[in-house]
């Protein structure tokens, strides 16, 4: 179409022509074209005009010769519309792949459901109530309105008063979603103050193999309806939310079990036994668990007149589950035979038997310390079998090595060993440790072994201080040295001789009169 | 009672506590506590004006060398031990606040003030889940994928724990949970709290309390943990932590060289300034990770301080920071620290006051 200066057609093809029926050779551009382009030639203008004919979008690109300018009309009807479904798709693209970062984030089952409402209601509705199938007499759900933050219920209700709600979080047989007339909602599934419903509509949650619950969304009168295709994005949704879901169950059961059964694997909290001060501290090899090849145990009353405890710190060869597995088995095994611990010898000849039949093939070092409080002071009977012997630090600062050695168990089939005696008095303790302490590797340099001597002069520091400091200066310095290093398990126990007069005011028994 | 006669009733506890504690004395010490929560002080004063304030003049006593490093962990394991006497003494309220997880960051062994933190919240009603120091950060996740709490409050004292202070925040959020950070490894402004993306930062235990009755925004899911520490891009923190036993090996053997007196050194004295130097290494490295100059010369004017008190003049750091700048030339980040910190340490001023 070639329109001159004054704004008179001066050319139209035949498609210009359809396009704009009142327009002619001669007649004025206003009123006959669409406004917009009018307008466009109007100013004069030398850039691409856009607008619509009827239902379709063009773009008008002027070429000016001499006193006029030639139009060319090009539909974009299909671009734009293209363009449009494109925009949104990345936009709900990117909606699904930050919703699935946000949902798989959290393991947590009351978490994730506070993840999905709060997304569902931001990006797909106006409210939502996510519901996770009954664990009981109640369902936990969650709902949240858009713009506010999700709230934690357990609804006591029927799922079937809402046609559709009690097949979804029964996952079968499938359901589709389904609208409902707002009418029929009962009013739990209504967040407080929401006001008037347009539409509502159920979706399951698909688990794995399992249903991992029911989302409902709802929307206000004026953007009642959904689209097919926001429909499709629902589902898209519910998929990943009902993912996120079932994995947070599964782990949620796993976690408990794993819980359950390291119960019994876990190092012991020490405390005062029979006017002896007991502390121990344990660091497995790797920090992603929690129990490994050392262990300890303080056992009390052990004697027919329930004076003296035992204590015991192994350390099995091997690290991580193979290996805590076999210090439980030996710590059950050892507490069974907790009546031969009058005599130490006997007790672990017993020990070496039991182990020397299992095929795991597998040793253990250990120390046995049989502890019993007379007077003011703690009459010490220490073994070892294999094992590093314990410090003593005595109340000046001296360190001693107890005079104790012995075979290591579930090797050979007869053992030997001798046992020291030792008195502690008031403020000195004797300390058990594992080889990963002197083994540790570090130091500033990188490359040192802590070592024997350290670990003596580290005790020297700890004389008169209770067993907890023991341990955990101890401990300190050895994790300090080793910085960033890979490690062994590491385990000391210390057995202190209190200082202070206030045990026999209590009966030498408990944490102090004050906790009593 | 007025707030004076209060306030000295609270002096004179704090006293008596700290007579016990230094004594080693456990038993006085619990005396101690419970006479004060017997004569009506606040519980929560208890906890964070008399324990609290025994366990900072730990800190100081030990600083200015009038503790020994010996009385400094007993004196901690007794309060450690009154504190766990505080369940006992006192009626908690039932919770009915939210569920706070309390850890300290990995590496840390200052775990009083995350302990305090945990009581204070027991206290004002929330549940508590403490989970101590040296926590990794895989049991600290899986913990919070098995509770769900609302947040989480991580306890930091050292500074050169930030890089895994960064690491643990990050792994909370990933789980969903937002965090708030407090001690005195986050700076006294809470400047690195911010900086490593802590969605809040609290200077105390009671503003932590206070701060927690509101929930804390959830965290975003999409952060990259990059984005704020764009200066990492250089990979000088990378290559400083790597090769941070052969930066201390040969500057330990420059100042060998340069300063024969070091020639005689027992070995115990060589590892000790090895040590030392480990240490300044370290905090290079810190600095260079939270891109914060500031924090490297605070940590060289509290170590010039902890020397002068053991009498060791402060200058013989100069040198150990000009073989290190030599092994660092390549190093456009740590060189400008190192100046900046050379210049400061020359000045008159300099450890005479602790910032670290």
């Amino acid at each position: 179409m070639v329109v001159d200066r004054s704004g008179t057609v001066r050319a139209l093809n035949e498609a210009a022509r359809a396009l704009f029926p009142a327009a002619g050779f001669g007649r004025p551009a206003a009123g006959t074209i669409a406004d917009w382009l009018a307008e466009a030639h109007q100013r004069g203008s030398d850039e691409v005009a856009r607008g619509e004919v009827g239902e379709r979008a063009f773009a008008a690109h002027p070429v000016p010769h001499g006193e006029a300018v030639t139009w060319w009309l090009i539909d974009e009807t299909e671009t734009r519309s293209a363009r449009e479904a494109l925009a949104r798709e990345q936009e709900r693209t990117a909606f699904l792949s930050d919703a699935s970062a946000a949902l798989l984030g959290s393991l947590n089952l009351d978490r994730c459901m506070e993840v999905a409402a709060r997304l569902a209601a931001q990006h797909l509705a106006d409210a939502a109530l996510v519901l996770a199938p009954t664990t009981g007499a109640t369902f936990p759900a969650v709902s949240c309105v858009r713009g506010g933050e999700p709230t934690r219920t357990r609804l006591e209700i029927d799922p079937d008063e809402l046609p559709g709600l009690g097949e979804a979080l029964q996952g079968f047989p499938p359901v589709p979603s389904r609208w409902l007339d707002p009418g029929a909602a009962p009013s739990w599934v209504l967040p407080e103050g929401f006001g008037p419903v347009g539409s509502i509509v159920v979706t399951p949650l698909p688990g794995h193999g399992v249903p991992a619950g029911a989302l409902v969304l709802l929307r206000r009168g004026d953007r009642a309806s959904f689209s097919d295709s926001e429909e499709l994005f629902a589902r898209l949704f519910a998929a990943r939310a009902g993912a996120a879901m079932s994995a947070a169950r599964v782990f949620a059961l796993q976690a408990s079990i794993t819980d359950t059964l390291m119960r019994e694997l876990l190092p012991p909290t020490l405390e005062q036994l029979g006017g002896v001060e007991y502390a121990g501290r344990y660091r497995p090899a790797r920090d992603g668990e929690r129990i490994g090849g050392d262990f300890y145990d303080v056992h009390s009353a052990i004697t027919a007149e329930g004076e003296e405890s035992l204590a015991v710190l192994g350390d099995v060869c091997g690290k991580g589950l193979d290996a805590a597995v076999l210090t439980g088995k030996i710590r059950t095994t050892l507490r069974a035979l907790l009546p031969m611990a009058d005599d130490h010898h006997r007790l672990l000849d017993l020990l070496n038997r039991t182990l020397g039949d299992n095929a795991d093939a597998r040793y253990v070092t250990l120390v046995l310390a049989s502890a019993r409080r007379e007077g003011a002071t703690v009459r010490l009977r220490v073994t070892c079998a294999g094992h590093p012997p314990p410090l003593i630090v005595r109340a000046d600062g001296r360190v001693e090595e107890v005079d104790s050695q012995g075979s290591l168990i579930g090797v050979l089939p007869e053992i030997e060993s001798t046992t020291a005696e030792i008195t502690l008095h008031p403020g000195e303790t004797c300390l058990l440790y594992t080889d990963g302490i002197v083994e540790a590797k570090g130091g500033p340099l990188g490359d040192a072994m802590f070592g024997e001597e350290r670990l003596e002069q580290a005790v020297a520091e700890c004389a008169n201080m209770p067993a907890d400091a023991v341990v955990e200066r101890v401990q300190m310095l050895a994790s300090q040295w080793i910085g960033r290093g890979s490690h062994d398990d590491m385990a000391v126990l210390a057995i202190t001789a209190p200082r202070g007069q206030h045990l026999a005011a209590v009966g030498g028994h408990g944490r102090g009169r004050y906790t009593a | 009672m007025s707030t004076a006669t209060r306030s000295s009733a609270v002096a004179e506890h704090t006293e008596r506590l700290w007579e016990a504690v230094t004594a080693g004395d456990e038993y006085a010490a619990g005396d101690a506590v419970v006479r004060a929560l017997g004569d009506g002080t606040d519980p929560e004063s208890v906890l964070l004006d008399v324990i609290g304030a025994v366990q900072r003049r730990v800190g100081r006593e030990w600083a200015a060398n009038r503790l020994t490093v010996a009385q400094e962990h007993a004196a901690t394991a007794i309060n450690d031990r009154v504190i766990a006497s505080f369940g006992y003494v006192l009626k908690r309220p039932e919770p009915h606040l939210g569920r706070i997880t309390v850890a300290c960051v990995d590496g840390e062994w200052h775990a009083m003030p995350a302990r305090l933190l945990s009581e204070v919240l027991r206290l004002r009603g929330f549940r508590v889940d403490y989970l101590g120091a040296q926590v990794p950060a895989p049991h600290l996740v899986a913990h919070l994928h098995r509770t769900g709490p609302d947040a989480v409050a991580l306890s930091g004292s050292l500074a050169t724990r930030l890089p895994t202070a960064h690491a643990t925040i990050t792994a909370c959020q990933a789980a969903a949970t937002p965090v708030i950070a407090g001690g005195a490894a986050f700076g006294h402004d809470g400047r690195y709290a911010r900086l490593l993306g802590a969605e809040a930062w609290a200077p105390d235990a009671r503003a932590a309390a206070d701060r927690l009755t509101e929930p804390l925004p959830r965290p975003h899911a999409a952060h990259q943990p990059l984005d704020d520490l764009p200066h990492l891009a250089d990979q000088e923190y990378t290559l400083v932590t790597r090769s941070s036993a052969r930066l201390v090996k040969t500057v330990l053997a420059g100042l060998e060289e340069r300063i024969p007196a070091m020639r005689s050194y027992t070995d115990l004295q060589r590892q000790y300034t090895a040590e030392d130097l480990a240490h300044i290494v370290e905090y290079l490295a810190t600095a260079l990770y939270v891109g914060d100059g500031e924090l490297f010369t605070g940590f060289l004017s509290w170590t010039a301080g902890i020397l002068t008190a053991r009498g060791v003049p402060a200058a013989s750091l100069v040198p150990a920071l000009e073989l290190l700048g030599a092994e660092l030339h390549d190093f456009p980040r740590a060189t400008g620290l190192l100046c900046a910190a050379r210049t400061h340490l020359a000045e008159p001023a300099a450890g005479s006051e602790r910032t670290a």
